[in-house]
């Protein structure tokens, strides 16, 4: 296509590609990837997600000459049942293109860093032959958040939804058959089942939200349902309520919101891509994505808005305490990225829509920045116990004898600054970003939720602000306990600098977070101008009402809607946070087996941190070992003594047994069923029959001609005088 | 010009004089022969509606019947040769094994 002519028609028919192009590397790496070499197999997948990048480009530019009129660009039909009719149509608005820009570009940084990574994870591990699957697994949910974010019904967006759920459990278990340090255990795969079954109950919630809307809107369209929205909200209040209600059990279960975050830490058995694309810049995400996108239920119901806002900003501030309390790097950013989470959650909640998928996207760089940066650390720490234990062989050691190493583990690491500085620099900027340090992007996204919850829901901003302080404390710890100070173990010494493929997706991602506030700075609100386009109607005015807000009263400290004392504020709260880290951790820094001085400092509430609240336990409790004793008693009771031992044993066998002596007693088999309907009527009829019949086949072929024309004669005069 | 009519009655005659010599008929030749007569009935029957519709397909037709037959012809003069061979009898009457 001509560019002149795609500026007329748009490049909008492209949009299949972005979910075919990741399907079509995959299928490729899928039937030929045996035969291909690791850097093939690597560049394939990167590739197809790199085209799909660009294809969401070329969308963005033709969205935005088409001055944002969402696209609806029809695909196949899909399921067509009465007056049902749901057609597979993508949907192009500057929302969903929003995230297809988001999802392509950062999958595919994290592809190419991929390469790097499982090469030597696949060989830490002793398991080469491993590395194509998990880049077809990568390349399904590029495909598979594809259809989630471009679908144009909630049915389409629900494909999508438990697609990138079933890429999640199978890139959790990738080393299915071992814990995270290698040793053989169910523990990766045990994870993966939690992750599966706590989404399993948050996509009820969703699915119950989806037929409620099928019953009272008569179709799950985004158009006929928005469209409705007001009048069924004036008519039945209740059954908007219900369905936003129920559409946060999803988003609580996919975004790991309170109450079904728990599976989010442990899906960190994933490899460290996975972690980064999956479970911190993507998939997460979609539950944020799903709330901004029904935003047009949500405004009719501002009851359901506040509890979406109370729910994400007491898991923002939840989170952020247990990430203190954590030792092992990845865990400290899974609960970071479920408090990051509840930020976005607690915005989209409260209206602020724009202020929500701004965060979701400056979140994306500066998370998985950090997340691939700390997997360069633990591949770092990988490098210096290998070359440890080769040493060690040589002096005579044996393996066996070895402690297990924990290389993700920060207790110990410790001056890593010196040997791994390119990936010390990377992770720094994505810690002062995330913290929200002016001017990198964390600072403008969060800054713009908690202005917005500072104007209209008090309680909201308060435990947002909290939160913001302690995301700060648990990054400097992070950053003093790994980088600064003395290597506390000798593998720490040893650790060695990744290859540039590894470090090089990480600048790019360090540049974005440095400038990604630069999408929506005051005055010009480029951001806030393209997503309303696509959050219409009530979105849009939401939008305007809060920029109005902030016209009409202007205070001197509100600068082009920037409000200077809510940005001072949570400012000098991170930079004081990150000098508390400093006086704890980085003035004195940790003692290999020292135990973590905040410990001393708050005794059991600290205990409380460490161990997460003790919630897993408590959910163990309620929930797991109740369902063990209803199946224990199904299974015993139920099924054994009642189904098995009365019903079909009693019952069954006794009446069956009973009923057959009486009929033999009665003669009834031998004399009338086998002497007179087996013998007389059956087989004397069917020796008749066959003896009459034997005389049709005569052997002559000229006789079997005339039947044959006969019968044509027969068939051809009935359609004659029909 | 000659009504279609005429073609189609000489070649439902053609037909029906090929039918009773197959049914009627012992000597399995002159079957053949009558079996080429139904055939060329048929592409009687096809060049008359070609002509009469102004339709090329037709007469395609018939050069696909023409090349079938011949090769019918081969298949079946090789098997009375056969048949010849191990009864020394080519009458229809006698290959009746088959009979139940």
């Amino acid at each position: 296509m001509l560019l002149s002519e795609a500026s007329n028609s748009g490049f909008f028919s492209l949009v299949p590609l972005i979910v075919f192009f990741p399907v079509i590397g995959l299928l490729i790496n899928l039937i030929f990837g045996g035969r291909m070499k690791e850097k093939a197999i690597g560049w394939l997948a990167s590739a197809a997600s790199g085209l799909a990048f660009v294809v969401s480009v070329l969308l963005a530019v033709s969205l935005s000459a088409a001055h944002g009129e969402a696209q609806v660009v029809p695909f196949a039909e899909w399921i067509k049942i009465g007056s049902l009719d749901i057609p597979w149509n993508f949907r192009v608005d500057t929302l969903s293109v929003t995230m297809m820009l988001v999802v392509s570009g950062v999958g595919t940084l994290i592809h190419i860093y991929a390469i790097g990574y499982m090469h030597e994870d696949v060989r830490f591990k002793h398991d080469e032959k491993r590395f194509r699957r998990f880049f077809v697994f990568l390349n399904l949910f590029i495909a598979m958040m594809m259809i989630l974010v471009s679908g144009d019904s909630y049915l389409m967006l629900f494909v999508g939804w438990e697609g990138v759920g079933l890429c999640s459990f199978l890139l959790i278990g990738f080393w299915y058959e071992m814990d995270t340090l290698g040793r053989p255990s169910w523990a990766n795969s045990n994870a993966a089942k939690k992750a599966f079954i706590t989404n399993r109950i948050g996509d009820f919630g969703f699915l119950i939200a989806g037929l409620l809307m099928f019953w009272h809107f008569g179709s799950v369209q985004f158009s006929a349902v928005f469209g409705m929205a007001e009048e069924v909200a004036a008519a039945q209040p209740g059954v908007i309520l219900a369905i936003t209600l129920f559409m946060l059990l999803g988003v609580a279960g996919k975004s790991a919101q309170i109450p079904l975050y728990v599976w989010l830490p442990d899906a960190m058995a994933g490899p460290t891509p996975v972690s980064a694309l999956i479970h911190a810049a993507t998939m997460v995400t979609a539950g944020v994505y799903l709330v901004a996108r029904s935003a047009p239920l949500y405004v009719t119901v501002p009851n359901a808005q506040y509890i979406v806002a109370l729910v994400g900003a007491v898991t923002a501030l939840f989170a952020a305490t247990i990430a203190v309390g954590q030792y092992d790097i990845k865990k400290v950013l899974a609960y970071s990225t479920i408090s990051q989470l509840g930020f976005m959650v607690a915005a989209v909640g409260m209206g602020a829509f724009v202020a929500g998928m701004f965060h979701l996207v400056t979140h994306a760089f500066f998370k998985a920045l950090l997340f691939l940066s700390a997997g360069s650390v633990i591949l770092g720490l990988e490098r210096g116990h290998h070359h440890l234990s080769k040493h060690k062989g040589h002096e005579g050691h044996h393996e066996e004898h070895e402690e297990v190493f924990d290389p993700g583990d920060m207790r110990n690491m410790g001056g890593l600054r010196k040997t791994m500085p390119v990936t010390f620099w990377l992770y720094l900027i994505g810690t002062l970003a995330l913290a929200g340090i002016f001017p990198l992007a964390g600072f403008w996204s969060k800054d713009e939720i908690l202005a917005d919850a500072q104007l209209h829901y008090p309680v909201v901003y308060i435990l947002l602000t909290i939160a913001a302080f302690l995301t700060a404390f648990y990054m400097g710890r992070q950053i003093w306990m790994v980088f600064f100070g003395q290597a506390r173990h000798e593998a720490a010494t040893h650790a060695e600098e990744s290859k540039p493929i590894i470090t090089a997706p990480l600048m790019v991602l360090a540049a974005l977070s440095i400038l990604g506030g630069a999408l929506n700075l005051p005055y010009l609100h480029t951001f806030t101008h393209w997503l309303g386009y696509s959050l219409g109607g009530e979105g849009a005015e939401a939008v305007a009402e809060g920029a109005a807000h902030v016209a009409e009263a202007t205070p001197w400290y509100v600068v082009g809607g920037l409000n200077l004392i809510v940005a001072g504020l949570s400012t000098l709260l991170a930079l004081l946070a990150i000098y508390i880290s400093w006086l704890i951790y980085g003035r004195k820094p940790l003692e290999a087996g020292q135990k973590d001085p905040l410990k001393k400092a708050l005794g059991f509430v600290f205990t409380g941190m460490e161990r997460k609240w003790f919630v897993d336990e408590i959910y163990w409790a309620a929930f797991v070992d109740r369902y063990v004793d209803i199946s224990r008693f199904l299974a015993d009771v139920v099924d054994g003594r009642f189904w098995h031992d009365w019903f079909h044993e009693k019952v069954l066998a006794g009446t069956y047994n009973w009923l057959s002596r009486i009929f033999l007693d009665m003669r009834f088999d031998t004399q009338f069923l086998d002497g007179f309907v087996v013998n007389k009527i059956l087989a004397d009829g069917v020796k008749q029959i066959s003896a009459a019949l034997r005389r049709l086949q005569n052997g002559f072929v000229r006789s079997y001609a005339l039947a044959v024309l006969a019968g044509v004669v027969a068939i051809l005069g009935y359609l004659l005088i029909r | 010009m000659i009504p279609l009519t005429y073609y189609l009655a000489i070649s439902a005659m053609l037909f029906m004089m090929g039918v009773l010599g197959v049914l009627i008929r012992r000597n399995p030749l002159i079957i053949f022969m009558s079996v080429e007569l139904m055939l060329n009935a048929a592409n009687l029957a096809f060049v008359a509606f070609s002509r009469a519709f102004n339709l090329l397909d037709g007469q395609i037709f018939v050069f696909f019947v023409m090349t079938v037959a011949a090769a019918e012809v081969a298949v079946g003069l090789a098997l009375i040769v056969i048949i010849f061979r191990t009864k020394h009898s080519i009458n229809v009457d006698v290959m009746n094994s088959l009979k139940g």
